[in-house]
Formats: structure tokens, sequence, C-alpha cells
């Protein structure tokens, strides 16, 4: 191979991640059409404490998304998420309103643990034992949210319960930026990293393109897909202490159908839902954009009912978008297939 | 080095491998031989450690072995290039090389430069222009299988199986996989090599294994042999001429393509195709053959010129439309295009066979039946799902799939690859009896003795063009090739 041709390989390579960008660069100027657009109609909605507070909305959902994220990267969904979420913070929130005393990282921890060990249910009913993710997510969506209920027992915690310092969590700035927000842009540069950087990650993608390659390649499978949903499972429990911090009153209802929105964020956010490709970044976009319009469409007095069909219509447009570019990249690699040849 | 002692290995009844004892020697390349189901994908599958033998035992430098899983036999140094290639669709190809053992820099990272270098430094090797960043979906079969070629290079195998690798694979391709294949040997790796091709055993290798029904008939040098005895220990009996057509008088223009273009990957293709007629479309891999039948079908859309079938002009862009007008199209990648593989032979038969949307369970198991018997079709019983079928009765439902509709032009893809001599010959009496009722056959194939035996005109394509259109009497091999590689005969 010369050196000239080593030189145009590599400007015209990296298509695959040069579509990765593209798509998340789509996400972006929808953001930014989003902002410009209600800014521009209600100047309040760009104030300081405006933008704070679409931040703070979205900080538990992309984090939740970054965990789905690994999950769906493996052409496998969780949908137990929210039921983790719900567990870990009405759990939390129990234990810190019962007994003020107990350090509050060993809550928090104990709460991560809490999502990692349903996590690790789910991965090994869909690694080991071979359940269909969707059925047994779906399964362990309802049974944790009845061992939440059952627990809790009608019970609510209320924020005067909780410790002051507690509820900081959830609203302290650290250098002007609120902690939740700190805390998921932490996540996701972690997982971001990994995914790209770690032969572990790229093995995650490698499992959704193709797990029958994957096993031939020597790969891990089971290990790594039980990984995903631990890892997943941990980051919903961390959910719940952000959002039990920043509500501060909990019951066994918190965070019903909030599963949905992840997978959203995840699919608007350009991951593929059959595995293989799209970024944690990507996914954490996604939930940050559907966050905007939720509160871009209150700022615009749009009815609460319209929120949920925008939602919808924006989840099928990037489906759209995704297919659309799809078949770009089909005819741009046929068309180099046949330079190729020449 | 490696060797097999009285391996046996059973998948439910159905005993695959029976007390197979194999020895593959450093710096020897040896030959696989038998017909389909025979039981060769086992062995290799007990080799790559994807299958755990019942009985017997693995011995690696005459010391028992065990692998638990490919990742095992990969730490052994064995390395394997499937029939099928087990490519990573969303990944680059640098990436499919190195999965599973990705170089690494500080902090456990991938090394992508590295990566990337060793990557272009391989494809240099093996003489190919691949660019290591593009995603593998969208490749060639035949550069899916030089990617894997690369990636066992990488590996710096001590074993090298091939498991059919020259099936989809045009002759200069093939000459510079044995090139590879025979450098590795002299460098002292052993290499076995699984083929249904007798020619290519007789070029690379220096021993052969024949397996019939799961057990070994002999292992013989083959310089001892000649491909007669070779084909008589396979199939257990003697063949007669392995292409059979027999000339049927053409009858009225059943399919013609006039100036069929499709941007980018084909132009100008005209050609005519009469019922009674085979008409074999040749050419290199990469040439747009598929591609050419695909927009006929309507798969593809097609950007300029026009198809008629019977007199009738298609609109194009439509399967429905085509299947519709009498024609019928048997992929080259059956598992992707052609089966639906874990529906039941009987629903893969009537699936093109869809009325009002509805299949009669009755009215498809009677012509599941029927045409399952007509083409020798191996199975347990009908309900079977197709993945568990030898890839030779796989594409016999293909083809029975379409020919329970009928049709009035056929065309096949790569009839016979990766099939063995003997259902080989069945598909090629099959074609030529079906020719002979009337039907218009357009056979696409990268083995010239199958197209100059079976076909009544040859149609040669290069780069997207058809450069020769040549009567039975005219096609010589000199000419195809000639044609084929653009140059002028």
């Amino acid at each position: 191979m010369t050196a000239a041709t080593a030189a145009t390989a590599a400007t015209s390579g990296g298509l695959a991640e040069r579509v990765a960008r593209v798509r998340e660069l789509g996400i972006v100027v929808a953001l930014v059409v989003l902002f410009g657009v209600t800014g521009a109609v209600n100047p309040a909605f760009l104030s300081p404490s405006g933008l704070r507070d679409i931040l703070l909305n979205s900080a538990v959902i992309a984090t939740l998304a970054v965990g789905q994220t690994l999950v769906v990267v493996t052409r496998n969904v969780d949908l137990s998420v929210s039921s983790v979420v719900g567990i870990s913070a009405f759990g939390g929130a129990l234990v810190l309103a019962d007994h003020p005393g107990v350090p509050i990282p060993l809550v928090v921890a104990g709460c991560v643990l809490l999502g990692a060990a349903c996590g690790v249910v789910n991965g090994l009913l869909v690694g080991v034992a071979r359940v269909p993710a969707l059925v047994a997510t779906l399964g362990t969506l309802y049974a944790v949210r009845g061992v939440d209920h059952a627990w809790a027992g009608g019970r609510q915690v209320n924020a005067a319960d909780l410790p002051p310092g507690f509820l900081r969590l959830g609203s302290a700035d650290v250098l002007g930026v609120p902690l939740p927000v700190l805390v998921a842009l932490t996540v996701l540069l972690a997982a971001g990293w990994a995914l790209r950087n770690l032969p572990q990650g790229r093995e995650l993608y490698a499992i959704g393109s193709s797990p029958e390659a994957a096993v031939l390649a020597g790969i891990p499978v089971r290990r790594r897909v039980v990984s995903a949903f631990t890892a997943c499972g941990a980051l919903a429990g961390l959910a719940g202490v952000m959002w039990a911090a920043r509500f501060g009153t909990v019951d066994a209802t918190v965070a019903t159908g909030k599963e949905l929105d992840v997978i959203a964020a995840v699919v608007v956010g350009g991951v593929a839902i059959f595995g293989g490709s799209g970024t944690v970044y990507g996914a954490a976009l996604g939930a940050l954009l559907l966050s905007g319009i939720t509160s871009a469409l209150a700022v615009l007095r749009v009815d609460a009912l319209a929120q949920t069909a925008v939602n919808g219509a924006l989840i099928l447009a990037a489906i759209m978008l995704d297919r659309l570019l799809a078949l770009r990249v089909a005819r741009a690699l046929r068309r180099r297939r046949l330079r190729d040849a020449r | 080095m490696l060797a097999l002692r009285e391996v046996s290995k059973s998948f439910g009844a159905v005993r695959a491998l029976r007390e197979v004892s194999l020895d593959l020697a450093p710096g020897e390349a040896h030959a696989l031989a038998g017909e389909n189901g025979a039981g060769k994908s086992t062995l290799v599958k007990i080799l790559s450690g994807v299958h755990r033998p019942d009985g017997g035992t693995l011995l690696l430098d005459g010391a028992p072995v065990e692998f638990h899983g490919p990742a095992d036999a990969q730490a052994a140094g064995v390395a394997v290039i499937y029939q099928e290639p087990t490519l990573f669709p969303d990944l680059s190809v640098a990436e499919n090389i190195f999965m599973g053992r990705h170089p690494r820099r500080s902090f456990g990272r991938v090394d992508r430069r590295a990566m990337r270098t060793r990557a272009l430094d391989l494809f240099a090797r093996l003489g190919v222009p691949l660019d290591p960043a593009r995603p593998a979906r969208g490749l060639s079969i035949a550069d899916q299988q030089l990617v894997e070629i690369a990636k066992a290079l990488s590996r710096d195998a001590r074993v090298l199986v091939m498991d059919e690798p020259t099936a989809a694979l045009s002759g200069p391709e093939v000459a510079r996989l044995f090139g590879v294949a025979r450098s590795l040997r002299d460098q002292g790796c052993a290499v076995l090599f699984v083929s249904h091709r007798l020619d290519e055993m007789f070029a690379l290798c220096r021993r052969v294994t024949t397996l019939r029904d799961g057990a070994v008939v002999a292992t013989d040098l083959l310089a001892d042999l000649t491909p007669d005895d070779l084909v008589r220990r396979m199939v257990g009996r003697d063949l007669a001429a392995l292409f059979p057509k027999q000339p049927a008088a053409p009858g009225e223009v059943a399919l013609k393509v006039e100036r069929l273009t499709r941007e980018g990957v084909f132009t100008d293709v005209s050609f005519e195709v009469r019922a009674g007629e085979i008409a074999a479309l040749a050419g290199l891999v990469g040439a747009g053959r598929s591609e050419v039948a695909r927009a006929v079908f309507g798969v593809d859309r097609r950007d300029a010129g026009s198809v008629h079938v019977g007199g009738r002009r298609l609109r194009g862009g439509s399967p429905t439309e085509a299947m519709a007008a009498g024609v019928a199209l048997v992929p080259e990648d059956r598992r992707q295009q052609g089966l639906v593989m874990d529906l039941s032979i009987e629903r893969n038969i009537g699936l093109t066979n869809l009325r009002w949307g509805l299949l009669s369970r009755a009215a498809e198991r009677a012509r599941a039946a029927d045409w399952a018997i007509r083409l020798q079709v191996k199975y347990a019983g009908l309900t079977d799902a197709v993945t568990v079928l030898s890839g030779g009765n796989q594409q016999k439902v293909v083809l029975a799939k379409w020919l329970a509709r009928r049709p009035r032009v056929l065309i096949v893809d790569e009839p016979t690859r990766g099939i063995d001599v003997g259902t080989k010959a069945e598909v090629h009496r099959l074609l030529s009896e079906l020719a002979a009722e009337g039907l218009a056959v357009l056979m696409i194939s990268s083995e010239l003795p199958e197209v100059l035996g079976m076909a009544d005109r040859v149609l040669v394509m290069h780069e997207g063009r058809l450069v020769a259109d040549l009567p039975r009497a005219e096609a010589s091999e000199e000419r195809v090739v000639a044609a084929a590689t653009g140059r002028p005969a």
C-alpha cells in the first residue's frame, strides 16, 4: 500500500463515524431551532434559570438513556429501568427518613448497588437463560414495581422527612452547574469514553451487530450482556437517588412509565434499536431534546396532551432520518466499491 | 500438530460424525472432501471450538486438549474461514479484523492507529485495495471473504481451516487466496481445506481425507488419485457427466432486457433469453451480474432501459409485478435472501404462493412434498426448520420454493455455490429438464465448467457492461475468460 492510497483512504475513511456525527449534528440542529424559536417567542425560556430547569429536567432521563444505550447496542432493551428508579428512589428516601443518621454516601452507594442487582437479574435472564429482553425486562418491570409497592404499603416520604443535606444534592450548584447535571455529564463522558476506547465497549457493538459472529470471534457474549444490563441497572439506581433528592416527595409510583421516555430519547438520539450502532452522546442529546420540547411547549402554552403527540412525531421523524441516511450510505458504499474495483 | 482421534458427534438422532480421525501436519495442506451432509461442517466446527465432541479426543502437539469455545480454539492457534462470512456489518473493516483481540495502548484503550496500519499491511499482503475504515456492510461476498482471510492472517494462525472459502470467489480471487494459503503452509502452518471443487484440492493439497455419512472413507495422497477416484470415494458410486444439458430447440423470446442501466452499478445491458434456453451470465465477481438480475426482478430500481417478459413490459421496481409476469429469482445468498431460516421446509416452499396473503395448509404441504421429492431434498420432516438442512438441501428448498410457482423465466444466481458434486449434478439435470419443458433460464455462475457445460448462450459482463454474447458453439474457456477480464478476444 503506497502512501498516496493510504492518504486517500484516510480522507475518505471513517464513513461509519462520519454518519454517526451527521446523525448527532441533526439533533444539535433540532435543539438550536427549538431554543431559537421558543426563545424568540418567549425570551424567559433562554434565561439562566429557564435553561437550568431544562438541564435539571433532562439530567435523570439522560442518565437513564446512557444506561439504556449500553443495552440497546447489544440488540437488547431494558424496560425495567423505570421500576428500578422507583424502588431506588423510594428505598433511599425511606432509609434516610427513618434513620437520619446513616451517612448519605452510604445511601447513594446502596441505591446504586440495588439497581445493579436488578440489572444482574435482567442480565442473567437475557444473557444466560436466553429469555428475549423485551419479555424478560417487561417481567422485571412489573416484579420490581410490585416489590416497591409492597415495601411502601401506601406510604409516602415527604421532603420534610429528609435530611437537608440530601435534598441539597438535588439542587446545589458546583461552579454554577447543578450537581445532577454534573453527575449526568460525568456518567455520559465516562460511558462514551469506554464505549469508544475500551475493547469491552467495542465488543458490545459487535454483539449487537451480529450475535453469531460475536460468538465465533471468541467474545464472551454472556458476560458482556450481563455487564451491560448491570451497568444499566446501576445507572437506574443512581437516577433514583437523583430523583429523590430533586423532588423530595417519593412514593411507590415514582417514574412510572418513564421507560418509554428513555427509549424514545435513545431512538431519537440515533441509537439503532436493532443494535450495533449509535452513541451515548446521541442518546443524551435525544434526552435533552425531548425534555427541551416538553418545556418549550409549556412555555408556548401548547396543550399538555399535544406534547405526547409531538414526542411521537419526533420519534417517527428520527426513524425516517435514519432510514434516509442508511440509504444514502448504501449508495455511497456502492459507488465506492465500484471505484475500488477499478 | 492438531489431530482428531475417533471423534464422534450427534445432533439428536442424527450422527453427524462417527469415530473420525484426522491428522494435520505442519507445512502441509490437507483436503477434506465429502458430499453435503457428510459431516465436513461439523468437523470444522469441532476444530473451531463451536461444537464439542461427544466422544474421542483432540490432540494438540500430541497432548489432549478441550476447546470450551471459539476463544479456546483461537488461543490454540486455530483460525477458521467459514463458508458464510461472519462479519459485523455496523463496524469498520479494521475493527472486524481485530474484534476480540484489539491492539491496546495505555489504560487498556483500543489502539486505532495500530489497528488501521496493521489492517493496511494485511490488505497489502493480500494485494487488495480495501479501505479499513469503511463499514463491512455492503461489501460483496468476495470482499467479505477477504476480510475473513485478513482476520486469519492477523492471528498468526498455526492451523488454518478454510471451509469452502472459494465458493463465492472468481478465478483471480481464488488464485490470490491460494497464494496466501501456500505461503502460510510454507511458513509451517497446517492447512485444512474444505471444498467442492476437485481441481482446487489437487492444486493446493498433498493429502485428502474423504468423509461419507459422517465417517472417514479414506485418507490418501492426492498424487495417487484421479479426480474420478475422488468422486467415487465421495458418493460411493460413479457419476455420469457432470453437466448433462440436452440441446433444446429455443422457442419464443421469454425475457428481453434492453439498455438496462443502474447508475454506478451497470450500464446499457441488453440481452434476450428464449423459452427452452439456458443463458449463462458469466464474469468476475463484482462485474454487476447479480445486480442486473436484481434489477430485472425489480428488487432494485433501474435508472434506464426496459424489461419485457413474454412480450409484456415490466414497470420495474416491483418484485410482485415480476413474479406475476412469471419471473422467479433464486438469489446467491440463500441465507439472507432466499429462505426464512427458522420456518419449516413446507412453509418456505409455500411462501411464494401466498394467495390474498393466505396460505392453505393442505395445499402447501402437498406441493412441498411434491417438489421435495422431485428435487430429492434430504430431510427428516417437512415441518423441520430450514436451518437444520445442509447447504445443498437448502438450495434445493429455494429452488422448490420458486418452481412451485411454475415460472416462465427462472433466474438462478450461483445455483451450485457450496453444493457437493452429487447435488450439483442433480441441480444441473433439473435445470436442463426445466429448460426442455420450455422454461427460460438465466444462470449466473462463476464456475467456468458449469457455464460452458450448461449454457446454450454465454453472456459475459465486465465492470458493469455486457461485453460478449456467445452462442454455445463459439463459447470457449479462452474467449469467456478474455471477455470477463476485459481483454479483446
